[in-house]
Order: structure tokens, then C-alpha cells, then sequence
């Protein structure tokens, strides 16, 4: 069965079919290890660079590989489903958050120096909005930023940062004015500033090859030039960036559902029970329908709301309903898989088990499930 | 130089269990397979890319390589996907894998490199589909060209020559061969350094396998020309000389035992599976 979208072209058939084979040669072999270490090797983000997988949707005078969203989708998909490793694939995709402010609003300047040696794969970006006093309540986020001469200085801590660890520059999220959205405005902060420190490495339930880290800034002296837009003009490009965020974050999980399918099916036919194999059993057949058919939904939401996007259509709300759908489908469907799979399923060796570790961060993750539904709300102006 | 380089496309060897035999046995049943390139010619194209370009400027060619399969409409895939990844030119032979074997398609092949007059074949030692291992060796002989199989190293010679270097026991065999001539190749020869092209400087190293094509390169080979040709064109004479009685499967391997000693492991070794 093919899980390609319904207007895709021949070029998304040839780029699933390379990434398929990247995914295989460098992530497979190594991803319960990964997971295992909690960490997968820096090498990984230059080998995706040089394969031009991380240029993709970015420009080509960029140094990116062209294509759009609905390519990035068809790359990432077939890394999940070939390569196995959830936490690798969104540790080498976290630019995927980090530079599209840059490209949308930053200086010819700072795209030519901060995107170009990211789609190559030499140097990390991270995205940090989310602070240890809250996530969700994005207005109210407390990282200062005063204005010092030609710098601004830079004070507070950001949490839960995808790549965070190992980033080279992390595009911030700080407070450049008063309270409340109208003061927020976006900065590059390069890692070696003096005052950047990862102050703890997180431990995860899963998403576990990926490192996500706890930053703080102490006086952190930030150039003016590292300024992304106008100051305190950073929230709208931080709202832009969330749609498409959870575009790739709904893509995700159908990617991640349709691996626990596939898993349970062959195992489904393989393991025995009462003398027949499970799939001998109509519930368990009934089971993997239900599967199939929540899949099934998320996907064609999915593709609705990409398909819009391209044509321009304000997705705010179709995203925030994208990926609730496909969050909740994917809960659903990793829980039956592990099911399906018995003892097996609850055991660190077997895949589904990972997977559904890993599912549980996306109800939570770029944006949580009730916020979705406030910016629903919102949208739908109840 | 110029190079042609054979392609096919067979069943992803991955899924082999879901190969089915149909109750006549007259023929594989390849409904419902995946198809992908044959990984041995991946690395004939790999190989062959890595002849006509200077490594460190691979977007620059430095020669040319014309790819070719004989298959169904449907496996122009294969050949745009050889062309995304860095080769000038295609050609179909149309034909389905039942009206082939190896002779007919060497015999068609040998006419095909009449027309293109490559310097040097590049193939795949053997497709994993049927694993006949005869194209590349019939070719050459037909041509009556020089042949260098199971090529682990491949290195051009200023003197319109390649050394061939061949894994065999013990060692490695170096066979000089005169162009034009017939190469094909192992697994080995898509490690970092087998492949020297005079165009390439001596210290340079490839990644390890087979090069991936990005979006740009996928665009742009829809451009590159892809060119069909009908079997009956290429040879007069397309009956086959390969043909096949009946097709089984292997049977289904029987569940092990476990022993609980040594003493009765030596004696079922003796007694049952007779090897002592
Ligand atoms: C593995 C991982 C990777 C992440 N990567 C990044 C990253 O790279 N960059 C980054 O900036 N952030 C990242 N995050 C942070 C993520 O976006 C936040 O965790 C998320 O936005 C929620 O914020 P919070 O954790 O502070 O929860 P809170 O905001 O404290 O929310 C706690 C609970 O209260 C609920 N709640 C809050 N407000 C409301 C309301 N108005 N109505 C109803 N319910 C409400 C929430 O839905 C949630 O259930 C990551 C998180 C994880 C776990």
C-alpha cells in the first residue's frame, strides 16, 4: 500500500525512493542503538546535508534543494518508515523550525550566513520559544533582551530545546519590550556567546535519539545584527512558523502510524495463538481495520491541509485540526499495535514499543492538544 | 570517455517472501512487489559516474554515460532515477522480462553499443532477480572486446587502458584491460576509494556507496533525453535459448530441536542427520 499523498508527482515518487535509501544505509542499522544511547552521531546532519535532504523547501541560491512542503513531508515519512529512528529524523530536521523565520523576515545578511552551512550539514540550528516557567502561553515568555549599544544583553532560560544540546546558533525567542505579544521579538544567539550554557541535557520518555536541552543565558551579548525582523515585531513570524511546525508534526505521526500498521500485520500473521495466527482472529483483523481506517483520516486531513497551504490558504486553523487528528489517531493507533504485539510489545527490543514512546510527545509538542483547540476556538470564533 | 551502463529493474529482493509461485509453477507470480533498481547496477552507475567527473566537482561532467534497460514502460523510473543521479542519457528497450534472457539481451546490447560506441561497458556482475551472472560475459565475447568481472577497483590509464582489480582467494588479481571493453562490477567498488579517474585527483575519497540525487537533480533529469527502442530493432532474432520447466519454491525450512547435551548432539548428528 503506498502512502503517498494524492497529488503527488513523479518527483515525490524519485525523492521518497532516495530518501528510502538514505534511510536505510545510514539510519536503520543504528536505530535502537540510538535510542538506547540517547544520542545518534553529529555525521548524521552533514551525510543528510551532502544527500540534499535538510535543503529541502529552502531556495536554491540558499544552498537549498528547492521543493516545498509537501517534499519535506514525503522525505520525512520515508525516513521514519525505512529508517526506524522517530528521534534521529527530528534531530536532523530541527532547522526545520529554526531557519524559516530567517528565511521569511531575516537580512540577506543573515541568510546567507546562518542557512547556507545548515542545509550542508555543518552546523546545527535550534528553535527555543518554550521556557521553564511555561510553553504554551507563548506572550508571556520572560527571556530579557536590553538594548546595550550595538548589542542586546541577553538574560533568562529556554527549555525543552530540540537539538538544543549540540546547536550551533539557536534562533530565541526573548523579550525586547513590554509584556504581553507586542514584546517579543526574535534573535540568533550563536552557542559561543559567553553566558550560553546547556544547563541540563534532558532525559526523555522517547523521541530519545534526539538531544533536547535546557539553555540558559547569562548576559549573553547578542549583535544587533542577530536581530530576525523588526524588534518586537517577533510574534507573527513565530505564529507562521507553528503552522507549518505542525504540518510536518501531523506528517509525523501519520508516518509513525503507519509503521505500527505495518509492524502489526506482519506480526499479526506470524505469531500464533490457539493454534492459528492472530490474524486467524477476527478481532485482531478488526483491530488493525480500525487502524487502517484512523490512518486513513489523519492522512486525507493531512494531505487537505497541505494541499491548501500550497495554495496559499491561511492554515492556521486546518493545521491546529491536522494535527490534533493525527495525534489522536496516532495514541490510538501505537497503543493497539503495542496490543497486538503482547509481552513483545512492552519490550525495549521490539520497534512498536519505541514508537509508542514516541508517539506520546505529540499531544504535547508544537503546541499542546488543548491549545490546538483554543486556536481552533479562536479561528472559529465561538 | 564514454560510457554505457546497463540497468535492471528487479524485485526488491527485501520482500522475497513475498515472492508466489502460482499451482501451474509456469512462472513467479510478481504481482504486488516492489520494484527497485538492481543494486549491483547502481554500483556499475555509481562506478561509471565516478569515470566521468572530477570528484571534487561532481556537478560538472567530464564525459558521459548513457544508461539502458530493457523493460516495460513503467521502468523508466529506474532509468529517470539513474538520470537524477547523474547520467546524460537513457534508452528503453521495450520488452517485458518473459520475452528475455541473458543471450538475447547481450545480442541486443551488442548492437546498441554499435550505435553508441562507448569506451567501456560498465554492468553489474549479476541481478539479484535471477542471479545468471551471464550478460556482461556474453557481451564482451560477442563483441569480441575484453572483459574484467567481479571488478573491486577500477582504475584509468593514461594509455587508453583500466586496471581491473578482482577480490579471488587469498588476494587480489589486477587484470589490465584494453578499451573499449566490458567491466562488471562488485559490492566493493562503491567504497571511497576503488574507483581512479585520471580527471580526479589521486587523494581524494568518496563517501562510501552510491550518491543520493536531491530535488534540483530530480527536476532537471526530466529534461535529460530518454530515448525507446524496440527489441526487434536491436536483434533479428529475439527466440530465447533460456527457457524454464517449472518453477518451485524452496521448501519451508522445518523448526530446529534443542539438544540438551553434547553427548546427544554427537549422537543425533550420527543417527539422523547422518553427517558423522
Ligand atoms: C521532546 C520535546 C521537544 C520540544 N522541542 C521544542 C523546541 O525545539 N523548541 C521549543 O521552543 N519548544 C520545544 N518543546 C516544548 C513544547 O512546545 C512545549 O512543551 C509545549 O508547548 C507545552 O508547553 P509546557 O510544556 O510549558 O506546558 P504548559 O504550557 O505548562 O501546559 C501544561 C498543560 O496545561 C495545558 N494548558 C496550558 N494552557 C492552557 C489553556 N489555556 N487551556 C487549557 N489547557 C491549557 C496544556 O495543554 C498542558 O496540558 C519541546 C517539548 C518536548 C517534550
Amino acid at each position: 500500500m503506498s502512502s503517498e499523498l494524492i497529488f503527488e508527482t513523479a518527483e515525490h515518487t524519485a525523492l521518497r525512493e532516495q530518501a528510502r535509501r538514505f534511510a536505510r544505509t545510514h539510519i536503520r542499522p543504528h536505530a535502537h542503538a540510538w535510542d538506547e544511547a540517547e544520542e545518534f552521531p553529529r555525521e548524521l546532519y552533514r551525510a543528510a546535508g551532502e544527500a540534499g535532504i535538510l535543503g529541502t523547501s529552502y531556495p536554491e541560491e540558499l544552498g537549498g534543494s528547492g521543493g516545498d512542503v509537501s517534499h519535506v513531508h514525503a522525505i520525512s515519512e520515508e525516513l521514519v518508515l525505512e529508517g526506524h529512528s522517530v528521534g534521529a529524523v527530528v534531530g536532523i530536521g530541527s532547522h526545520g523550525i529554526a531557519l524559516p523565520p530567517i528565511v521569511r523576515v531575516g537580512t540577506d545578511a543573515q541568510k546567507r550566513k546562518y542557512v547556507p552551512p545548515v542545509l550542508r550539514g555543518e552546523k546545527i540550528a535550534a528553535l527555543a520559544i518554550t521556557e521553564p516557567g511555561g510553553g504554551s502561553d507563548v506572550a508571556s515568555l520572560a527571556t530579557r533582551a536590553e538594548r546595550d549599544g550595538d548589542h542586546y544583553v541577553v538574560t533568562g532560560s529556554k527549555m525543552f530545546i530540540t537539538s538544543g544540546c549540540r546547536a550551533d546558533f539557536v534562533t530565541t525567542a526573548v523579550r525586547t519590550g513590554g509584556p504581553g505579544h507586542g514584546g517579543v521579538s526574535l534573535l540568533v544567539i550563536e552557542s559561543d556567546t559567553p553566558g550560553f550554557q546547556v544547563s541540563k541535557r534532558l532525559k526523555k520518555t522517547g523521541w530519545r535519539a534526539s538531544d533536547t536541552a535546557e539553555i540558559t543565558f547569562d548576559r549573553c551579548r547578542v549583535p544587533v545584527a542577530n536581530l530576525i525582523g523588526e524588534e518586537n515585531q517577533g510574534f507573527v513570524p513565530i505564529m507562521m512558523n507553528f503552522a507549518t511546525e505542525r504540518i510536518f508534526l501531523a506528517g509525523q505521526c501519520v508516518a509513525i502510524a503507519e509503521l505500527c500498521y505495518r509492524e502489526s500485520i506482519a506480526y499479526a500473521r506470524e505469531r500464533k495463538a490457539f493454534g492459528k495466527p492472530l490474524s486467524g482472529f477476527q478481532v485482531t483483523r478488526h483491530k488493525l481495520a480500525d487502524m487502517a481506517t484512523e490512518i486513513a483520516a489523519a492522512r486525507g486531513l493531512l494531505e487537505a491541509c497541505i494541499a491548501r497551504h500550497l495554495r496559499g490558504d491561511n492554515v492556521t486553523n486546518l493545521a491546529a485540526k491536522a494535527k490534533n487528528c493525527a495525534t489522536d489517531m496516532l495514541m490510538f493507533v501505537a497503543d493497539e499495535a503495542v496490543q497486538i504485539h503482547g509481552g513483545y510489545g512492552y519490550m525495549r527490543e521490539t520497534l512498536v514499543e519505541r514508537l509508542w514512546r514516541d508517539a506520546r510527545l505529540y499531544p504535547i509538542g508544537g503546541g499542546t492538544r488543548e491549545i490546538m483547540n483554543e486556536l481552533i476556538s479562536k479561528t472559529e470564533g465561538y | 570517455m564514454k560510457i554505457l551502463v546497463a540497468l535492471k529493474r528487479v524485485a526488491d529482493p527485501d520482500n522475497a517472501n513475498k515472492v508466489k509461485i502460482p499451482g501451474s509453477g509456469d512462472r513467479v507470480d510478481t504481482t504486488g512487489l516492489e520494484w527497485k533498481p538492481n543494486p549491483f547496477d547502481e554500483y556499475a552507475l555509481e562506478a561509471a559516474l565516478r569515470l566521468t567527473e572530477n570528484g571534487q566537482q561532481p556537478k560538472t561532467r567530464a564525459g558521459e554515460v548513457v544508461v539502458v534497460t530493457f523493460g516495460p514502460k513503467e521502468t523508466e523510473t529506474t532509468l529517470r532515477a539513474a538520470l537524477a543521479t547523474g547520467a546524460d542519457k537513457a534508452i528503453r528497450v521495450d520488452a517485458t522480462d518473459d520475452q528475455l534472457d541473458g543471450d538475447l539481451v547481450a545480442r541486443a546490447l551488442k548492437t546498441l553499443v554499435e550505435r553508441e560506441k562507448p569506451d567501456l561497458v560498465v554492468m553489474g556482475k549479476q541481478a539479484v532477480d535471477g542471479d545468471s551472472n551471464q550478460v556482461g560475459q556474453i557481451l564482451a565475447e560477442l563483441l569480441d572486446w575484453p572483459q574484467a568481472t567481479f571488478a573491486a577497483t577500477i582504475e584509468e590509464e593514461a594509455a587508453g587502458s583500466v586496471l581491473v582489480g578482482r577480490e579471488v582467494d587469498g588476494g587480489v588479481a589486477k587484470l589490465r584491460v584494453k578499451l573499449p571493453a566490458v567491466v562488471t562490477v562488485d559490492l566493493r567498488i562503491v567504497a571511497g576509494a576503488s574507483v581512479y579517474s585520471t580527471k580526479t585527483a589521486r587523494t581524494f575519497k568518496y563517501n562510501e556507496g552510491v550518491r543520493f540525487a536531491a530535488l534540483p537533480a530530480i527536476m532537471a533529469a526530466k529534461k535529460k533525453p530518454l530515448t525507446e527502442v524496440k527489441l526487434a530493432e536491436l536483434a533479428a532474432d529475439t527466440k530465447l535459448k533460456v527457457t524454464y520447466a517449472k518453477f518451485q519454491a524452496p521448501p519451508a525450512r522445518k523448526a530446529g530441536i534443542k539438544v540438551k547435551d553434547v553427548a546427544e548432539l554427537v549422537d543425533k548428528l550420527q543417527k539422523e542427520a547422518k553427517v558423522l
